[in-house]
C-alpha cells in the first residue's frame, strides 16, 4: 500500500507539475481569456505578453546567466523599429515616403530605409539587428572580463545613448513621436477586432514557443554551463570553457527575444517611440522579472504580466501613487523576497519548517530542504542572509 | 576657431559636475560594492536645498547652500545606508535595483513637494556674466563650478591621505577583512564614506543650479554619465575619477560640437567600450590579489 505506482511517484517527485502548469496556463491564455475578456482588455493582455517575451530574455541572461542587462529596451526598440519601418513603407506604397518624413521635410527616402520595403528583410532584421548588436557588445565586454556591475552600467548607458540618438534623428526615426499609425500587419486589418484577436493568438503562440525553447536550452548542457558561469565564472574558466562565449550566447538570445517582442509590440499597441525604450522602461522590465522570480523562467513571464497589469490598473485610478507603490514594492521584493513571487512559496515553506523544528539554524543538514538546483544560485550567501533577516 | 574654443569651458564645467557626482559613487562602489542609483536624487536634493534657501538668503543662496546641501544630502545617504543598503553588502546588482526603487520614491516625493515644473535658482550677481580670455568667453558660473570641483578634490585628497579617518577608509577599500582584523570599525567607516559621498552629490546639485533649471528628474540626466566615469576611471581611485570625468566632459561637449547632439552620447559610449578593450578595469587599478 505504501508503494506508489508510476503515477504516484511522478506526482510525488513533482515532475508532472511543469507540463501540467504549462498546459493550464496555455488553456487560460488561449481559451479562457479570449472568451471572457473584452477586445480592449484582450489587447492589453497582448501587450503584457509582448513584455513577457522580452522579460523571458532577461530571465535567461540575468536569472540563469547572472548578467544584469539594463538595456533590454534597446533591443526591444531595434526589433520594434525594424518592424515599424516596414509597416510604414508598406502603408505609403511603392516609391512614396512615410507620412512623418513628409512632415519633417525629408524629400528622399533615406538609404537605411530602402531595404525595409521587403517584408522578408524586415522580419530578418527583427532578429539580426538586436542579435548583432548584443553579440558584438557581448564579445567586446565579456571578452575583456568586464562583468557584474560594470556590465549593467554599460548596458544602461547604451539605453540612454540609443534613446537620445532616436530623438535626435527626427527625419530618420520620427523623433520623440516615434512611428505610429499602422493600419495593417501582413494582411491583418489592425482596425478589426477579429483580426486583432488573431494577432493576440500569434503573440501568445510566440511567447509559448519561446518559453519552451528557452526551457529546453536551460535544461541542456549549455544551460548547465550558463548557470555554472553565473555561480563561479573563474571555476568554469579553469575547467577549460570560455565564459565569454557562454555569456555572449545567452546575452544575444536575450536581445533577440526582446527584438521579437518589440516587433510584435508594434502592431499590437500601434506605436513605437523612444519613451518606451529608455533607461526607465528597461529597468521596469528587470523589475518585473525580479518581482516574478528571476531564477525561474516562468517567473519572468508571470512578473511581466502581473506588473504591467498592476501598472495599468493603478495608473488608471491614481497615477501619482503608482510610482510610490512601485518603488516600495521594489524595495520590499529586493529586501525580503529576492526570489520573487515564484520563490515565495518555497520561502514560506522553509519558514514554516524552521519554526516547526524549533528554529534550527538555516542551512542545517537535517532540515528538509531541496538541494541547490538550477533554480537558485549554488552559492546562496546572497539569498541566505536575507532569509535569516526575514526569519529573525 | 572661436566656437571650437568656446566648447572648452563648457566641457570642463560638465566634467567638473560629473567629477563631483562620480567621487561619491566611486568610493561607495569601490569600498562597499554598492551601486547607488539614488545618488542622482541626492543631486536633486542638493539643488532643491539651494532653491529653498532662496527665501532666506536671497541671491547668495548658492553660496549658503553649499554646506547645507552637503549635510542634507549626506544625511539622506546615511539614512539610506543604515536603513537599507547595509543589508545588501556583497550583492552589487541587487543594490542597483534596490536603490532604483528608492530613487523612484524620492523623485515622486520631490514632485509632490515642489511640483513637477522646473524651478529656477537665481545666481548671485557676481556669478552673472563672464570674462574673455584670449578670445574665449568663460562664463563666471562655469569657472566657479570648475574651481568648486577642484576645491572638493583637494579636500578629498587631503582627507584620504592626511587624516586618520581617510587612511582607514583606504584600508577598508583595499581589503575589508584585513582592515577589520586590524581593529578598524568597518561599518562606521562605511557610514562615513556614504555620508561624504552623498554630500558631494548635494554640492554637485547646488552647482547644477548655476547652469540650468531644477526639476525632480535632475539627477537622472547625470547619473548614467557619472557611472561611466566610475567605470572608466577605475574603482575608488581619485586620479582615475578626475581624469575620466574631464575627458568624458570634453568628449561630450566636443562630440556635440562636431557631430550633432544626438550622436554625442553614442560616440561617448563607443569611446568607453573601446577604452575598456585596452584597460578593462579602468584607468587606475587598485592592486589586489583578487581574480579579475
Amino acid at each position: 500500500m505504501n508503494t506508489p505506482g508510476l503515477l504516484g511517484r511522478r506526482l510525488k517527485s513533482g515532475r508532472w507539475r511543469g507540463p501540467a502548469g504549462f498546459l493550464a496556463v496555455a488553456l487560460l491564455v488561449l481559451a479562457v481569456a479570449p472568451a471572457t475578456l473584452s477586445p480592449f482588455r484582450l489587447e492589453l493582455l497582448a501587450k503584457y505578453l509582448c513584455f513577457a517575451i522580452a522579460a523571458l530574455g532577461i530571465g535567461l541572461a540575468w536569472g540563469k546567466g547572472g548578467m544584469l542587462t539594463l538595456g533590454q529596451g534597446v533591443f526591444f526598440g531595434l526589433g520594434g523599429y525594424a518592424m515599424a519601418m516596414h509597416l510604414k513603407l508598406a502603408e505609403a506604397g511603392p516609391g512614396e515616403l512615410p507620412d512623418f518624413m513628409v512632415w519633417s521635410g525629408v524629400e528622399e527616402l533615406p538609404l537605411l530605409w530602402e531595404p525595409f520595403r521587403q517584408p522578408w528583410f524586415a522580419v530578418l532584421m527583427v532578429v539580426v539587428l538586436p542579435g548583432t548588436v548584443a553579440a558584438l557588445l557581448g564579445l567586446l565586454v565579456f571578452g575583456r572580463r568586464v562583468r557584474g556591475a560594470y556590465f549593467a552600467i554599460l548596458t544602461q548607458a547604451l539605453a540612454a545613448a540609443f534613446v537620445i540618438w532616436l530623438v535626435g534623428e527626427q527625419g530618420l526615426t520620427g523623433g520623440t513621436n516615434g512611428l505610429t499609425n499602422f493600419s495593417s500587419f501582413f494582411g491583418l486589418d489592425l482596425a478589426s477586432d477579429a483580426d486583432r484577436r488573431v494577432l493576440y493568438f500569434a503573440v501568445a503562440a510566440v511567447l509559448g514557443l519561446m518559453y519552451l525553447g528557452f526551457r529546453h536550452l536551460v535544461a541542456s548542457r549549455y544551460g548547465r554551463l550558463l548557470v555554472a558561469v553565473r555561480d563561479g565564472e573563474d571555476r568554469v574558466r579553469f575547467l577549460g570553457y570560455d565564459p565569454a562565449v557562454v555569456k555572449t550566447v545567452a546575452f544575444t538570445l536575450s536581445a533577440i527575444s526582446a527584438g521579437i517582442a518589440g516587433a510584435l509590440f508594434v502592431p499590437v499597441v500601434g506605436i513605437i517611440s523612444p519613451a518606451l525604450l529608455g533607461v526607465v522602461p528597461s529597468l521596469e522590465l528587470v523589475f518585473a522579472v525580479a518581482v516574478g522570480g528571476r531564477y525561474v523562467l516562468a517567473g519572468a513571464v508571470l512578473g511581466a504580466v502581473l506588473l504591467n497589469y498592476a501598472k495599468t490598473t493603478f495608473s488608471e485610478n491614481f497615477a501619482d501613487g503608482w510610482l510610490y507603490l512601485q518603488g516600495a514594492l521594489f524595495i520590499a521584493v529586493m529586501a525580503y523576497a529576492p526570489k520573487g513571487v515564484v520563490g515565495l512559496v518555497g520561502q514560506i515553506r522553509d519558514f514554516a519548517a524552521t519554526r516547526r523544528l524549533g528554529r534550527q539554524p538555516a542551512g542545517d543538514s537535517s532540515r528538509p530542504t531541496r538541494g541547490p538546483g538550477d533554480d537558485e544560485p549554488a552559492r546562496p550567501a546572497e539569498a541566505v542572509d536575507v532569509e535569516k533577516e526575514a526569519v529573525a | 576657431m572661436n566656437a571650437f574654443a568656446n566648447q572648452l569651458p563648457i566641457g570642463l564645467s560638465i566634467g567638473a559636475v560629473l567629477l563631483l557626482i562620480a567621487l561619491g559613487l566611486t568610493f561607495t562602489f569601490g569600498q562597499m560594492g554598492v551601486i547607488n542609483m539614488a545618488h542622482g536624487e541626492f543631486i536633486m536634493a542638493g539643488a532643491y536645498t539651494a532653491y529653498m534657501l532662496q527665501d532666506w538668503a536671497g541671491r547668495q543662496a548658492v553660496l549658503v547652500a553649499l554646506p547645507v546641501a552637503f549635510v542634507v544630502a549626506g544625511l539622506m545617504g546615511l539614512v539610506l545606508e543604515r536603513a537599507l543598503i547595509r543589508r545588501f553588502y556583497g550583492r552589487p546588482l541587487d543594490t542597483l535595483l534596490l536603490t532604483w526603487g528608492v530613487s523612484l520614491v524620492l523623485q515622486q516625493a520631490a514632485r509632490d513637494m515642489f511640483g513637477a515644473p522646473n524651478v529656477q535658482v537665481r545666481a548671485p550677481s557676481w556669478l552673472v556674466g563672464g570674462a574673455e580670455w584670449f578670445g574665449v568667453r568663460i562664463p563666471h558660473a562655469r569657472m566657479f563650478i570648475f574651481v568648486l570641483a577642484m576645491v572638493c578634490v583637494a579636500g578629498i585628497w587631503f582627507y584620504l591621505a592626511r587624516t586618520k579617518q581617510g587612511r582607514r577608509m583606504q584600508a577598508v577599500m583595499q581589503n575589508r577583512d584585513l582592515a577589520a582584523c586590524s581593529g578598524i570599525a568597518t561599518s562606521r567607516v562605511d557610514q562615513r564614506t556614504f555620508f561624504i559621498g552623498s554630500g558631494l552629490a548635494g554640492i554637485a546639485g547646488v552647482a547644477l543650479t548655476l547652469i540650468g533649471p531644477v526639476g525632480p528628474a535632475l539627477g537622472t540626466y547625470y547619473i548614467v554619465d557619472a557611472f561611466l566615469v566610475v567605470v572608466a576611471g577605475g574603482l575608488g581611485r581619485l586620479q582615475g575619477a578626475v581624469i575620466a570625468a574631464f575627458v568624458l566632459g570634453l568628449v561630450n561637449s566636443y562630440a556635440e560640437f562636431w557631430s550633432d547632439a544626438s550622436l554625442a552620447k553614442v560616440v561617448v559610449f563607443a569611446v568607453i567600450i573601446g577604452f575598456l578593450q585596452l584597460r578593462p578595469q579602468g584607468l587606475f587599478v587598485l592592486r589586489s590579489r583578487k581574480l579579475t
